[in-house]
């Protein structure tokens, strides 16, 4: 894309553009709902009143205010189930971006700083991991060790290091070879602290892109997988489990699933739009 | 390549080792010490787990992938009675993903920085965190269920392909038309497009034939790869519309602690997904004579 293209290509970039803000407020009110979900949550989300099931949200005939959301097939109110879900959703897609983030960093700041036979192996390493079917390979394990938030967490970590390492390299690679890298060298810095203090503080404006377009991406395959049947263990509200639960009341009141399924849509689009704005913001690459 | 293909099936393998005693989860609840026993010696269980990955690898390289513990066949039989519906629907997801982000991307490209271009771009976006599940469900509410034009499960005619392939294609589509769309761009703005406007050429022609040639590279790289993720991906929407593929086998083969089945597909995916992108190289190399040495 020439620089002129750029200039006159109309959108405005980074705070200046609403999609950014947007993203922001959609994943700072999720981060809200997260932290307080017990402060917030209007009932329990996991008592069952067999007397109110499946009563409908506000916007249609018949709705109850007290179950603003309406409540699902086992009476527990759909808000709380929701606010509640958040919290999981949020909860997961952080742990395993952590996880993900210091295999990936580690292996790939390895193989773009020293090179040569370490970077053949992270090469190496990382077409390995892209010739794995995700999904396929988190659903066996899961369903082979049982069905646990932990166990979750680090499957899904475990599998979705592939981003980080590559951009991490890459990075690190045009880092290296920068000025200011040869006179850390040249003033006797030991190789821990040039990687310390040199190498990672640069690239780390375009991990932090990374991580949050992986935080996205680990919050949608934690709903597929706990929509198959094994990803969060029930009772607990994630929102994938909630439209497997749902599935069977849908074609009667198909609001049970829209409004997981638009909660899940907005979180994930607003981590991205605030991802994609981070990225024009640092002049950062994530395209991967 | 085999080597890494080799190292993804050591993955599998250590995986669905993980879980406990096989030979008690196959047999039935109230079955004897001895049953059991006879079972661990029926499935060469009792070996060291090394010896029977070495086993496992050599006979796989050779086309043998055991026998299912569930359905008492050849797991090969199995996975070859069921891809053609997984093929199917990748392709015919593949197929409907470069229908619509092509154009869209040149179309973009062709009036960048207008407000078609720019919602182009923002439908990508929400292609990209749309859930392929749940859109399925919504799919099937919608044209299944309330308009009744597309049956909702099965694997009968065309027809029962048409809304998974959607489905599948819309994870593939934002992807392919950024793609496009800076492809178009940057072919768009360098020497020899200028010099086929200088030579009077129809707009057309050098869209098509001159600028879409170029950007079509990496395209063609992308979507070979984005096949071999749906192939993978599939698993879900196979779930969701009850198409009885490899991924369905997978999954039920998952709920039956059946290995033999489950490593397999792994390994006939990742196998799969190596192919894909040597046919992606190899069809860069048709594509652009530069990268032929």
């Amino acid at each position: 894309m020439s620089a002129a293209a750029t200039v006159n290509a109309g959108p405005k970039r980074g705070w200046k553009s609403l999609s950014t803000w947007i993203g922001a407020v959609i994943v700072g009110a999720a981060m809200i709902c997260a932290v307080f979900a017990p402060l917030l949550v209007p009932h329990d989300p996991f008592t069952q009143d067999l007397s109110k099931r499946l009563l409908v949200p506000f916007w249609m005939e018949g709705t109850d205010p007290a179950h603003l959301f309406g409540t699902d097939q086992l009476g527990r109110d759909y808000l709380s189930r929701l606010i509640w879900g958040c919290r999981i959703s949020m909860l997961i897609g952080v742990t395993v971006t952590i996880v993900s983030g210091l295999i990936g960093i580690t292996i790939g700041v390895l193989g773009g700083f020293f090179g040569g036979r370490i970077d053949d192996a992270v090469l190496f390493a990382i077409t390995t991991r892209l010739s794995i079917p995700v999904v396929l390979v988190a659903l066996a394990v899961v369903g082979l060790l049982g069905t646990s938030m932990t166990l979750l967490v680090l499957t899904l970590g475990l599998l979705l290091w592939d981003r980080f390492a590559v951009v991490a390299r890459s990075t690190t690679m045009q880092v290296r070879n920068l000025d200011f890298v040869a006179a850390a060298w040249c003033a006797g810095c030991s190789r821990l602290r040039v990687l310390a203090r040199e190498v990672l503080p640069n690239i780390a404006s375009h991990l932090v892109v990374v991580a949050t377009l992986e935080i996205a991406l680990a919050i949608l395959l934690e709903a597929t997988l706990s929509f198959l049947g094994l990803g969060v263990p029930p009772p607990l509200p994630s929102w994938g489990l909630m439209i497997a639960e749902a599935k069977d009341y849908m074609f009667f009141s198909p609001w049970v699933i829209v409004i997981p399924g638009v909660a899940l849509f907005t979180l994930v689009l607003g981590i991205n739009l605030l991802g994609d704005g981070l990225r024009d913001l640092f002049g950062a690459r994530a395209d991967t | 390549m085999p080597t890494c293909r080799r190292n993804s099936s050591g993955i599998a393998f250590i995986l669905t080792r993980l879980s406990g005693d096989l030979a008690t989860s196959i047999a039935s609840p109230n079955a004897t010490q001895a049953d059991i026993e006879t079972i661990r010696k029926a499935y060469g269980l009792d070996r060291p787990v090394i010896t029977q990955f070495f086993d496992w690898v050599g006979r796989a390289l050779t086309g043998d992938l055991g026998n299912s513990y569930f359905f008492q066949t050849r797991v090969s039989t199995l996975i070859a009675e069921r891809m053609p519906v997984t093929l199917t629907l990748g392709v015919t997801g593949l197929l409907i993903a470069l229908c619509v982000s092509i154009p869209l991307g040149i179309l973009a490209a062709v009036r960048e920085g207008t407000g078609f271009d720019r919602t182009v771009q923002m439908v990508a976006l929400l292609g990209q965190a749309m859930p392929s599940f749940w859109l399925g469900l919504l799919l099937m509410i919608t044209f299944g269920l309330q308009l009744g034009w597309l049956p909702i499960s099965g694997t009968g005619s065309w027809e029962n392909f048409v809304m998974p392939g959607v489905v599948l294609a819309f994870s593939a589509i934002p992807a392919l038309t950024r793609l496009t769309r800076a492809g178009m761009i940057q072919a768009m703005g360098s020497d020899y497009i200028r010099t086929a406007r200088a030579k009077g050429l129809s707009r057309a022609s050098i869209l098509l034939k001159h600028a879409l040639r170029n950007a079509a590279i990496p395209v063609v790289a992308i979507a070979a790869v984005q096949l071999g993720f749906m192939l993978g991906g599939s698993i879900v929407i196979e779930q969701v519309f009850a198409l009885h593929g490899v991924g369905f086998l997978a999954w039920e083969s998952i709920a039956k602690n059946d290995f033999p089945v489950v490593q397999a597909v792994v390994l006939v995916l990742a196998v799969i997904y190596v192919a894909l992108t040597m046919v992606a190289d190899l069809m860069n190399a048709v594509l652009d004579p530069r990268l032929r040495v």
